[in-house]
């Protein structure tokens, strides 16, 4: 298996999933900086909203456009805020066969609500962006962090969910024209939306109504996308890569992802292990000391506080060691400070890259 | 603070923050505090596995049906008991049809993927059952404290704010009259609060600050002292050469377990620093009280470690 620097000077897509609050954004822009650094036109695309990746990159704010970031390396690195919203807009005025279609569209409030409410449209809005700039001949690499938790599954399922949300059966039967309408539709039917009209309102069960007759006939190019991006997700082109931190939550996160991933045939190709402490290792040295008393006293129970906790990590991380990659973990140890500018994403690079030992 | 009266300031109690601070850890110390100290308390778990059940070595996760978590067998809280159950949508969902009598459309309803739809006309209504759900306990007295390991930090914004923002959606109907008695069960802070949950570190300190500040304003939720868990206590004298130190003593220390003594040493001094420096900001940025809760220095966090830590976050309670 290749190691994580062979990664990024070969592939041309690296996926980093993991669950919230393990540094996945960081991670990811750091793996970027480390291929431009060796020389790849490189695009990291962020879905954390946080201003604190633009500000590490010295740009003003990142947008739904690759922006350049400016820098002193080979290769070049460009970055992107991924708009949820924006790019559905786009794909919609893409696929619409007419123009007042993608308007009806757009105006629909099902429509509207629908990138923050089905489950999986970042994810899937993620994918069809990595699809773009994988297209994008200014790019040779393109790195995306996927949203936080259990969530980044849907990065492969989302395109085929957005189709199945499509062919809702409920709605088939309401658009099919009115004689067939009148054959197809069912009491049971009827009564699901008149129960749903008591609970809801009317009018929310008419705006998903009108929703689905404006989307009838764009599901083809949807579903022609999501094959194309599925189809790129699973390819040798593209790469996996794990992103955990040494406590028990996210690994477990991380293994239940690894599985999930493995059931879609996908390969977890490397473990990413951010915020690791130090363990304090010391060579067998002869006996031990004698029992300390005083100042030392402090010293001595200050490290085998530390071990305790390195001890801890250890048992977390032999776990993911055993089921999910048979190539050593990457670690990054804990820094003393959280990433504040290009040089704090170089030095977590340098330890992504060059493991050490 | 007596710890008995500060569990009884709410029934709901909203624990919230950003993913991997340990709001779960925090939910079940919470849990196991007030139950110490007499309360019978559900805790309600909304996403994920494992979580509560799995931290009291509760065989099985937890279902929509109660299951017994803990006992208070001694002391002034010997009549204290923790349940624990799950909620989730879809749950809430099968609850509230049948309960208004519409449990025959049901099955109809979730295997077509009806509900899905109508969620997306109006986004806030799988959270409003659930909330929902949780005002009906609530009102019901189905305990003296109801915990509530809500959902990760942005989410838990959605979450709370779910009934505000259905309302102008929904504009009539059983649904708007379940939005409307959340933002009153939420809006009332001798009913509801929100205990939010940080780590002394950079991030998290900022994320905390800012949710609480649109928790505050936008939603009008009350919040409760804030939670730092995982502070390390501080040691005094680590600034100490060991090598002079063991001289002076008359001993002599292996070279190897010098070194790694001096270099844990100027880590902890470290993390220290940072540490205090995170804790100031936190309160400079946000004017709540803090109860802080230690690292846990054990192979691993189970049923020990949050009795351990139920002790500690008492101890912080009576400190307020």
């Amino acid at each position: 298996m290749s190691s994580l620097g062979e990664i990024l000077a070969q592939r041309g897509v690296v996926v980093c999933c993991g669950s919230g609050g393990v540094g996945k954004t960081t991670v990811a822009a750091s793996m970027a900086l480390s291929a431009a650094e060796s020389g790849r036109r490189t695009c990291v695309v962020t879905i954390d909203p946080a201003k604190r990746l633009a500000d590490a990159l010295g740009l003003a704010s990142l947008t739904n456009s690759p922006l350049l970031v400016v820098g002193d390396w080979p290769g070049e690195l460009w970055a992107m805020m991924l708009d949820t919203k924006g790019t559905f807009d786009e794909l919609i005025v893409d696929n619409a066969a007419e123009s007042g279609r993608a308007e009806a569209i757009l105006a629909n409030r099902v429509y509207r609500n629908l990138s923050g409410a089905l489950s999986g449209t970042q994810e899937y809005m993620a994918s069809e962006k990595l699809y773009q700039l994988h297209e994008d001949r200014r790019f040779d690499l393109v790195v995306v962090d996927t949203p936080p938790t259990r969530n980044a599954l849907d990065f492969i399922e989302a395109p085929r969910r957005l189709v199945r949300f499509l062919d809702n059966r409920v709605f088939k039967v309401i658009m099919t024209p009115t004689r067939a309408y009148l054959r197809a539709a069912t009491m049971a039917t009827r009564s699901v939306l008149r129960t749903m009209s008591k609970v809801v309102g009317a009018a929310v069960v008419d705006d998903a109504i009108d929703f689905f007759q404006a989307f009838e006939g764009m599901e083809g190019g949807f579903r022609a996308r999501a094959a194309a991006v599925t189809e790129l997700l699973a390819s040798g082109e593209t790469a996996f890569v794990l992103v955990t931190s040494p406590r028990s939550d996210a690994v477990e996160e991380a293994l239940y992802l690894a599985d999930r991933l493995g059931q879609s045939r996908i390969m977890v190709q490397q473990v990413v292990v951010n915020r690791v402490h130090p363990r304090f290792d010391e060579p067998d040295e002869g006996p031990p000391a004698l029992e300390v008393t005083g100042p030392l006293a402090v010293l001595e129970a200050n490290l085998a506080e530390l071990r305790a906790v390195a001890d801890r990590e250890e048992a977390c991380l032999a776990v993911l060691g055993q089921r999910v990659t048979r190539t050593p973990l990457v670690r990054v140890p804990i820094l003393s400070s959280d990433v504040h500018d290009l040089q704090g994403l170089s030095e977590i690079a340098k330890w992504l890259v060059e493991p050490a030992g | 603070m007596d710890v008995a009266s500060w569990c009884r300031q709410c029934r709901v109690l909203v624990v919230a923050g950003k993913g991997g601070v340990g709001k779960t850890t925090v939910s079940a110390a919470v849990g196991v505090m007030a139950a110490n100290a007499g309360l019978d308390v559900l805790v309600i778990q909304l996403e994920g596995r494992g979580g509560v059940a799995a931290l009291l070595g509760h065989p099985e996760d937890l279902s929509y049906r109660e299951a017994a978590l803990w006992s208070a067998v001694e002391g002034p809280g010997r009549r204290g008991r923790l349940r624990g159950r799950a909620i989730t949508p879809d749950d809430a969902l099968v609850d509230y049809l049948q309960t208004h009598g519409l449990g025959k459309v049901l099955y109809k309803l979730l295997s077509d993927g009806a509900l899905e739809v109508f969620a997306m006309a109006a986004p806030g209504i799988r959270d409003v059952l659930v909330l929902g759900k949780i005002k009906q306990l609530e009102l019901a007295g189905a305990a003296d404290l109801i915990v509530v390991d809500a959902p990760a930090a942005g989410h838990a914004l959605t979450f709370l704010g779910s009934a505000a923002g259905l309302a102008d959606v929904a504009r009539v109907g059983p649904i708007r009259a379940q939005a409307t008695e959340v933002a009153e069960l939420l809006g009332d802070p001798a009913r509801c609060q929100v205990l939010l949950v940080t780590v002394p570190e950079e991030t998290p300190v900022n994320e905390v600050v800012e949710t609480a500040g649109r928790l505050q304003s936008k939603l009008g939720v009350t919040l409760a002292p804030v939670v730092v868990n995982g502070v390390f206590p501080t040691l005094e004298g680590l600034d100490v050469d060991p090598v002079a130190e063991a001289a002076r003593q008359g001993a002599r220390l292996v070279p190897g377990h010098a070194r790694c003594l001096q270099e844990a040493a100027t880590f902890r001094i470290g993390r220290q620093q940072l540490q205090d420096e995170q804790l100031h900001r936190l309160s400079d940025g946000l004017a709540l009280p803090q109860l802080h809760l230690p690292q846990v220095f054990s192979a691993e966090i189970g049923h020990p470690q949050v009795v351990e830590l139920a002790g500690a976050l008492a101890v912080a309670v009576e400190g307020l």
